[in-house]
């Protein structure tokens, strides 16, 4: 039976990882590579890696950055940030990405999605979605959250999935950094319009948020974090096991 | 020596890097006497049948490959690199493959229960069905990282581990020197690793 994935998200800044990382065992907690080693022996599913550099400077440490890790770190690595266009997806793909996903690039240009998925194939696009409640719907943000696009959430996601996206990252604006829990409601709406593994982000404060989010929504194929990670709140070594003790099947 | 063949698909970067980490020397290569002298050969990939079977033929790896394969050298498919090993696919449309392994490639979507996503994203669980050259360093039901919509059907002769997705689905294939995995063996961690250490080792069963 397939298992559930546990997804650590980093954020890269010319070339370190920000969003304060405290580990009291790890040298340079700054450094990608470092942290994804440490997350990847630590039972890690999955990698991903975002690049919040704007500057072409930044975006080349990035892309050392990114090729060191792939050369030492043998789990599925996804990027994202900064993606527009196929040559963005070629450039990381190169570099050892697995997985790339695209964001405010598919709002802007949203045949990126198509002509990625006939390229690389549809295993290879992620869907990154921002979702904000605004006026009792759901809303698609673009730029970080920043931008109200005014799209219907679901339509969108269903749009793109039929494009070619074969994979959604859904990340609630309304729960993120609140850490009190998923946002079930969008994340049940999204799994019940599409036929693709939809991963839930934003909002985990606790083990018991992902124990609630795969008892609660079974068709959930993984739970993405950061700080929660990062600040060494939770271990992904705990949080397996006493997800495995609720009978969700994960990794050891 | 292994030979990484090079046909413009896939992430080979992160394969090579998983050999050398082994301690294995690998190339990246579409040179047809650099894979004549190499010990070994990998065929990678991902993306669509249709489009990596016309690239292999067009860069000549495909009559290549059917020779390598009929000296008796180990031959190692990996996700859509093991689904082009096998007789022909029906992912959009029906494609001839290399023919290597008896069997086809038919879609997941009306063959697994409606509940379950497609394509198959995340690590499963092998269940061995009978010895493979692969095998020698991991267990069954150890866990290993799979991608893909379209699985290999009709291949008892070849079959050599399954994993459980909505039905029992082909992960592994061994016919002598013809070796193929569903699964992602440099991207399942250590396990995969231990895969691919098994593969170089050339374990005669």
């Amino acid at each position: 039976m397939i298992t559930k994935r546990i997804i650590p998200c980093l954020d890269v800044k010319d070339g370190r990882v920000v969003k304060g990382i405290r580990f009291k065992d790890l040298g340079d907690v700054s450094s990608p590579v470092t942290l994804a080693k440490y997350y990847s022996e630590a039972g890690a599913d999955e990698l991903v890696f975002y690049d919040i550099t704007a500057s072409f400077e930044g975006r080349k440490l990035f892309s050392d950055i990114l090729r060191e890790t792939a050369s030492q770190v043998f789990i599925p690595l996804t990027v994202g940030g900064g993606i527009n266009t196929v040559e963005d997806f070629d450039r990381v793909l190169k570099c050892g990405a697995d997985k790339v996903s695209v964001n405010s690039g598919a709002i802007r240009n949203p045949s990126v999605v198509s002509e990625a998925a006939k390229l690389y194939g549809d295993q290879c696009v992620v869907l990154s979605v921002d979702v904000k409640r605004v006026d009792g719907s759901f809303h698609i943000f673009a730029k970080g959250g920043r931008e109200d696009t005014g799209m219907e959430a679901i339509e969108w996601i269903r749009r793109c999935v039929g494009e070619g996206a074969g994979e959604v990252v859904v990340n609630s604006m309304d729960t993120d950094g609140v850490k009190q829990g998923f946002d079930l409601e969008l994340l049940k709406k999204v799994t019940e319009a599409v036929h693709v593994p939809v991963i839930a982000s934003g909002g985990a404060g606790g083990i018991e948020d992902f124990i609630e989010l795969f008892q609660s929504i079974p068709e959930i194929s993984a739970g993405l974090a950061a700080s929660i990670f990062h600040f060494g709140e939770v271990t992904i070594a705990d949080l397996k096991q006493e997800l495995r003790e609720n009978n969700i099947h994960v990794r050891l | 020596m292994i030979a990484i063949l090079d046909y413009g698909v896939g992430n080979l970067f992160s394969l090579r890097c998983s050999l050398n980490s082994i301690g294995e020397e690998a190339f990246v290569t579409s040179d047809k006497e650099e894979i004549q002298k190499a010990d070994k050969l990998i065929l990678p990939g991902v993306g669509a049948f249709g489009d990596a079977i016309k690239k292999l033929e067009a860069a000549g790896l495909a009559d290549l490959l059917r020779e390598e394969a009929e000296k008796g050298k180990d031959i190692l498919g990996i996700c859509l690199g093991m689904q082009l090993l096998f007789e022909k696919s029906y992912e959009y449309g029906e494609h001839k493959g290399l023919g290597l392994l008896k069997g086809e490639i038919v879609p997941m979507e009306g063959s697994i229960p409606k509940d379950l996503p497609i394509p198959q994203i995340g690590w499963n669980s092998l269940r061995f069905t009978k010895p493979c050259s692969l095998f020698g360093h991991i267990r069954e039901g150890d866990f290993v990282y799979f991608v893909h919509s379209y699985y290999a059907d009709g291949c008892e002769e070849s079959l050599a581990a399954v994993t459980e997705y909505g039905r029992e689905m082909t992960a592994a294939v061994q016919n002598g020197n013809i070796m193929g995995c569903q699964f992602h063996p440099e991207k399942s961690g250590s396990v995969g690793l231990n895969i691919l250490k098994a593969f170089c080792e050339g374990a005669v069963l």
